[in-house]
């Protein structure tokens, strides 16, 4: 277990590398010049130059790598362009919103999507099972930013119930978590629908097995059949593919931050490409990319944990 | 608790997309306390549809017609609560493959605490004592270990005997092993059935075994019903079943047994004509277009059950009792 752990930590670790060789490679290939971008058509070569320096753009693309890596090893992320503020900060910064806003539709998700797919499975066959079956597709077929500009259209404008924009206030809680609702459920909404397919599927498979007939053959329950005998296998590949999706989660952030102009990670890398921001650009898409090799591992180490024979596989 | 168990009449449908399966037609069989039932016949032949029935497991879309009293309870009628009290209660089933019986991602003792959900008078850790005491008891050294261990760490022998103990665990009136000993290899066939002619000596509820092996039933049991196309052909002590058959299926099965030749032979015998179809089972005899010796009424007339001695009988026009 311990070197199955190791050994995925390391194939992360060469994920992220990959990735910022990828991203470098990207501002290179990206025609134009990004300090006049940055500074307009009437800057000064001078000034240029200079800003081509600070952002060490002069360099050669394998040592801008090497250069940028050594950095991030000791914790900098290099510095703002416009307001020269460490990276780290303005990802510190910005990464609470997100993080509460991901988990907050995962949560959401989950907590709403796996009992529907449980319930579909009981009442299998039944108008239950057809509704939650309809409404899920339902769900997936609708883009989140429909689910966005509808939700706001009736919750901020016409019932004025929940605040249009912002994160809410700083300390409030009660405010925080209005200002959450709608771009959590934004996300959360497609997603309700995806698990709840996932969960009926693998589930109704996992019935059909002689294990369960076995539960059933000593008279369990069938709602203890449900949620423990067969949840614990049918939910495995509800986490993979929640893990997977994290990475779509985290990029519906970034839209759905600036529909409802929270402030957050996807609002800053948004900012930052507009303005040629190099060094925000990296410094955020190597902590969201750390961020997501992290989640995929623990999902892995879950799966791990709850399936014994997976466990089995690995031990060494 | 035990009591008698009586099928009467009873007939098992399976509604499928390609027409009614009728899997069971006109099944009557009785078992008293203390007595061990053999069932035996090919595959196919409607043994795992009874016990099926027996232990109240059949699926969504099977129509059960007769009557099943167990215990001076009609099984077919009661309401699915009452029945899935029954079931692991009154009536344990040891199911087929070992292999795949326990849930593979929760600990063998967790799942036979979970399986004495019906003794409310005893808290987990009495449950616990309870099963150390029965996995010593069907013969499983280091029971507290194994108690640990997830199924897939577990031989197939040693799952059989985990299954045999939770069902045992239960303290059923009606004990069904259904083909307890298919999936195992020779040896652990041997110790299984062992074990099982062990602990028949101090239980005294009913034992069902399923088998398509002759040599199985006749080690086990007191009386045997051989099946055929989902009716009951004969039935009798097997003493009687396996040296007086009268049935000329049962006659086939029994000259089919490889157990039974002392020398090597290029080909094994085999019956010849395969099972007819169960969407629309044939007017006469089930058996008659396989049999080697049909007569006048077999094609057309039912035959009737002919009761050969006390509880020897045969459905057969051919014998006469």
């Amino acid at each position: 277990m311990l070197t199955y752990a190791i050994k995925r930590i390391g194939l992360g670790l060469l994920i992220l590398t990959f990735v910022m060789v990828v991203m470098y490679t990207a501002v290179f290939l990206v025609p134009g010049d990004p300090a006049s971008v940055a500074l307009g058509p009437r800057a000064t070569p001078e000034l240029k130059k200079m800003l081509i320096e600070r952002m060490g753009l002069d360099q050669p693309v394998w040592w801008q790598i090497v250069e940028f890596f050594r950095n991030a090893l000791t914790g900098n992320l290099g510095y703002d362009v416009w307001s020269n503020r460490p990276v780290s900060t303005l990802v510190m910064e910005a990464l609470p919103n997100t993080l509460v806003l991901g988990v907050t539709s995962l949560a959401a998700a989950l907590l709403i999507g796996v009992p529907l797919g449980c319930l579909s499975v009981v009442r299998r066959g039944t108008a239950a099972d057809a509704i939650i079956g309809v409404l899920s597709v339902g769900v997936i077929a609708v883009p989140s930013f429909v689910v966005a500009i509808y939700s706001l259209l009736l919750f901020a404008v016409t019932l004025r119930w929940l605040p249009a924009i912002g994160a809410g206030e700083t300390g409030d809680l009660v405010s925080q978590a209005k200002a959450l609702v709608m771009p959590a459920l934004a996300i959360a909404l497609g997603w309700i629908g995806y698990i709840a397919r996932m969960v009926r599927a693998s589930m109704m498979e996992v019935m059909g097995e002689p294990h369960i007939r076995t539960a059933r053959s000593f008279g369990l329950p069938e709602w203890k059949i449900v949620s423990k005998y067969a949840l614990r296998i049918a939910i495995i590949p509800t986490i993979s593919l929640v893990a997977v999706g994290l990475g779509s989660i985290l990029s519906s952030a970034v839209f759905v931050e600036a529909v409802f102009a929270r402030p957050g990670i996807g609002r800053l890398v948004t900012d930052a490409v507009n303005t040629r921001n190099y060094p925000v650009v990296m410094g955020t898409v190597l902590i969201m990319t750390a961020i997501y090799v992290s989640i995929t591992i623990a999902a892995d180490l879950l799966i791990a944990r709850l399936d014994p024979r997976v466990r089995d596989v690995f031990r060494d | 608790m035990t009591g008698s168990l009586a099928a009467r009449d009873l007939s098992v449908r399976y509604e499928t997309l390609h027409g009614s399966v009728q899997a069971l037609r006109h099944v009557d069989i009785e078992a008293h306390p203390g007595e061990v039932i053999g069932i035996v016949g090919e595959s196919g032949c409607g043994k795992s549809t009874l016990v099926t029935a027996l232990a109240n497991l059949l699926p969504a879309n099977a129509r059960v017609e007769g009557s099943i009293v167990y215990h001076g309870v009609d099984l077919v009628n009661l309401d699915a609560h009452r029945r899935r009290l029954l079931r692991g209660d009154e009536i344990a089933l040891v199911s087929q493959d070992p292999m795949t019986a326990f849930n593979p991602v929760l600990t063998i003792g967790d799942q036979l605490v979970d399986f004495q959900h019906h003794r409310k008078d005893l808290d987990r850790s009495q449950k616990k004592a309870r099963i150390a005491a029965m996995l010593t008891r069907v013969g499983i050294s280091d029971a507290e270990q194994r108690m640990k261990s997830y199924p897939h760490e577990l031989s197939g022998g040693m799952r059989q005997r985990m299954a045999i103990a939770a069902a045992l665990l239960t303290d059923p009136g009606l004990l069904i092993a259904d083909e307890p000993t298919t999936a195992l290899d020779v040896t652990m066939e041997a110790q299984i059935i062992h074990l099982l002619r062990e602990l028949r000596r101090e239980y005294n509820g009913i034992i069902i075994v399923v088998s398509h092996h002759l040599g199985v039933i006749a080690e086990l049991c007191d009386r045997v019903y051989v099946m055929y196309a989902g009716e009951v052909v004969e039935g009798g002590e097997v003493d009687a079943i396996f040296h007086d058959a009268h049935h000329p299926y049962t006659r086939a099965l029994l000259a089919c047994d490889p157990a039974r030749f002392p020398d090597r032979l290029e080909r094994l015998p085999t019956i010849p004509g395969t099972l007819p179809n169960l969407t629309e089972p044939p007017a006469g005899c089930i058996y008659a277009s396989r049999c080697e010796r049909t007569l006048e009424p077999c094609r057309n007339v039912v035959p009737p059950c002919v009761k050969l001695s006390a509880c020897h009988i045969a459905r057969c026009h051919g014998v006469c009792g």
